[in-house]
């Protein structure tokens, strides 16, 4: 059971907002957050706690391939994305890193900044506490489930080559 | 099925496969870069595997922050050195490296008919040639470099076809800005596009690599012209191995059917902040810009160096703005060279640079201070992507930006 604040942002949130490219010379995690979506927030990485939750509109993550995205938001501690829709290389690579996205946008549509969230990720029950308010977001294709289960693709992978 | 169809079923040993189907897809080709490999090679090592399926089939281009910037850039050029030394991938080393998207299909190591993943969402710029190929992350590659195989969503079609005769200022560039300023930045999410008709097929490769470069701009998967006359004869000299010709079927299901006639269409200007927010370039005129870059893997080829040069040529780039050109690979930079293109730009004033990303993505060789603009010949237009987060970039075919670099201000050529 995930708990935590939303931080709401609008439509098409990019990569280079997420983390902008001049920090890519490096790909450790904890550095990257630092600067976690600093160009539309400069705060943010600041007033971030432990288990708050990202809630975006439609297109979240479009731009760049870059892995450091959902690396640097899930090292800054963000519990989970909620979003309308996810740009497509974005929700690949969140569900292979371990970084939990939800498609909901009625809970997009029905909850504010600073709402306080509980989000059951195995049913995708989201229940926003502050407006008492239950939202359901759309299941996971088994595939993609079958990925998450294993840990992540990397783990996938390798029981698979065990497996032969 | 349509082409993308007919591609994936081909590489996932089925006769036939329908949009929303999941499938394990073989890979013709694995692509990195100097950021992204990194990432691609630590988690490769998690996986427990010594080699890498198949070291010709696996490529990293150090070409972002090359030649090295600064120290962590050059670790990270040499973790991507150090791995395809060991591994016997293809890597390019600085004087000989380009933009990967336009060394790739120049050095022949991706055909018509191939399925091309790499971790960078321009991989999509293969398309042009008559294959699949779509940008991923860091951890899809490195799980695709041990098996050889990545899982894809067969994405629906949209099939945009292109009629009319386009005036001379007009370019590829402009036929995709226009789509995405029609149909929005996810206007093609999850989606195949699929270009056609005549005004396309009279396009170069060079004009079809530009607008399959985009295809992701609109947020789709990929982007995917027919292989014909002219892309075999790219394609002839250069293949390294055997390819496969696909083409849609007759009756082939599409998602959504566009048309667009560019008989009357002008050059296309995308404002601040999103490559959607489109305009005719006579109706941006007048912004006045302090920057004009001329380069990237949407325009970073020989054409395209013509095309600004034939703006430029026996004129000055204005005093107060800076135009930096970039080569996008050391082939193209000699072509220039033979040509005289090169002498052109330096005598109006340019800045020549040797092939990299550089001020593409903001990492280095014209990184823009606040408050200033650039017109660029790139692909995003994102808040902060040449630099300060308040700077804007505006984005438009390479004509538009050398005519614009003489003004001071976003023109059209033939105002000059
Ligand atoms: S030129 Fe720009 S868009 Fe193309 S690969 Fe380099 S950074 Fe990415």
């Amino acid at each position: 059971m995930i708990k935590g604040r939303i931080y709401k942002f609008g439509a098409n949130v990019d990569t280079d907002a997420i983390i902008p490219a001049r920090y890519l010379n490096v790909s450790e995690p904890a550095e990257l957050a630092k600067h976690c979506m600093e160009d539309i927030d400069e705060e943010f990485a600041n007033r971030i706690k432990a288990g708050d939750i990202i809630m975006a509109t439609s297109n979240f993550g479009c731009g760049s391939s870059r892995e450091h995205a959902p690396l640097c938001i899930k090292a800054a501690g963000v519990s989970c994305v909620i979003a309308a829709t996810f740009a497509r290389i974005f929700f690949r690579n969140s569900i292979n890193i371990g970084l939990p996205l939800l498609e909901c946008p009625e809970a997009v549509e029905g909850s504010c900044e600073g709402d306080e969230l509980r989000v059951e990720l195995e049913t995708g029950v989201i229940e926003n506490v502050s407006r008492d308010k239950k939202f359901q977001a759309r299941p996971y294709p088994e595939f993609m489930g079958n990925i998450i289960n294993s840990g992540g693709l990397i783990e996938y992978t390798r029981k698979k080559l065990v497996s032969g | 099925m349509t082409l993308a169809e007919s591609i994936l079923a081909g590489h996932s040993s089925r006769e036939h496969v329908s949009p929303g189907e999941f499938l394990n897809v073989k890979v013709d080709m694995v692509l990195a870069n100097d950021i992204t490999g990194p990432i691609a090679i630590r988690e490769f090592n998690k996986i427990g595997v010594n080699r890498v399926f198949d070291p010709i089939k696996v490529v990293m281009v150090p070409d972002h922050f090359t030649p090295n910037k600064d120290i962590a850039s050059a670790e990270q050029a040499k973790t991507v050195r150090d791995f395809c030394r060991a591994q016997g991938c293809h890597y390019f080393e600085v004087g000989k490296v380009g933009i990967e998207h336009v060394l790739l299909h120049e050095e022949g190591l991706v055909l018509p008919g191939d399925v091309i993943i790499g971790a960078d969402s321009h991989t999509c710029t293969y398309g042009a040639l008559g294959a699949f190929a779509t940008g991923m992350g860091s951890t899809d590659i490195a799980s695709a470099m041990a098996t050889g195989e990545i899982w894809m969503k067969v994405p629906h079609t949209i099939r945009f076809n292109y009629t009319g005769k386009p005036d001379q200022w007009v370019t590829g560039k402009d036929y995709i800005l226009y789509a995405i300023g029609d149909i929005g930045v996810d206007g093609a999410l999850y989606s195949a596009m699929e270009f056609g008709g005549e005004a396309v097929d009279s396009l170069t490769l060079e004009g079809r690599f530009t607008m399959a470069n985009m295809a992701i701009e609109a947020g789709a998967k990929a982007g995917l012209f027919y292989c014909d006359e002219k892309t075999t004869k790219y394609v002839e000299s250069r293949a390294r191995k055997e390819y496969k010709i696909h083409k849609p079927d007759q009756n082939a299901k599409y998602a959504r059917i566009i048309d667009y006639n560019v008989s009357q269409l002008e050059p296309q200007v995308a404002y601040p902040h999103l490559p959607s927010n489109t305009r005719p370039v006579s109706g941006a005129s007048g912004v006045k810009i302090d920057q004009s870059v001329i380069g990237s893997c949407t325009n970073g080829r020989i054409e395209d160096l013509r095309l600004a040069a034939r703006v430029l040529e026996g004129k000055k780039v204005k005093d107060d703005v800076r135009c930096i050109i970039l080569p996008g690979s050391q082939a193209v930079y000699l072509d220039a060279i033979e040509e005289g293109l090169i002498e052109i730009f330096i005598r109006s004033g340019c800045a020549v640079s040797t092939p990299t990303c550089g001020p593409c993505l903001g990492g280095h060789m014209g990184i823009l201070a606040a408050g200033e603009k650039a017109i660029a010949t790139t692909n995003r237009n994102f808040v902060g992507r040449m630099g300060s987060p308040r700077s804007e970039v505006y984005l438009s075919n390479p004509a538009v930006a050398a005519a614009s670099a003489v003004a001071g201000c976003i023109v059209s050529p033939d105002s000059l």
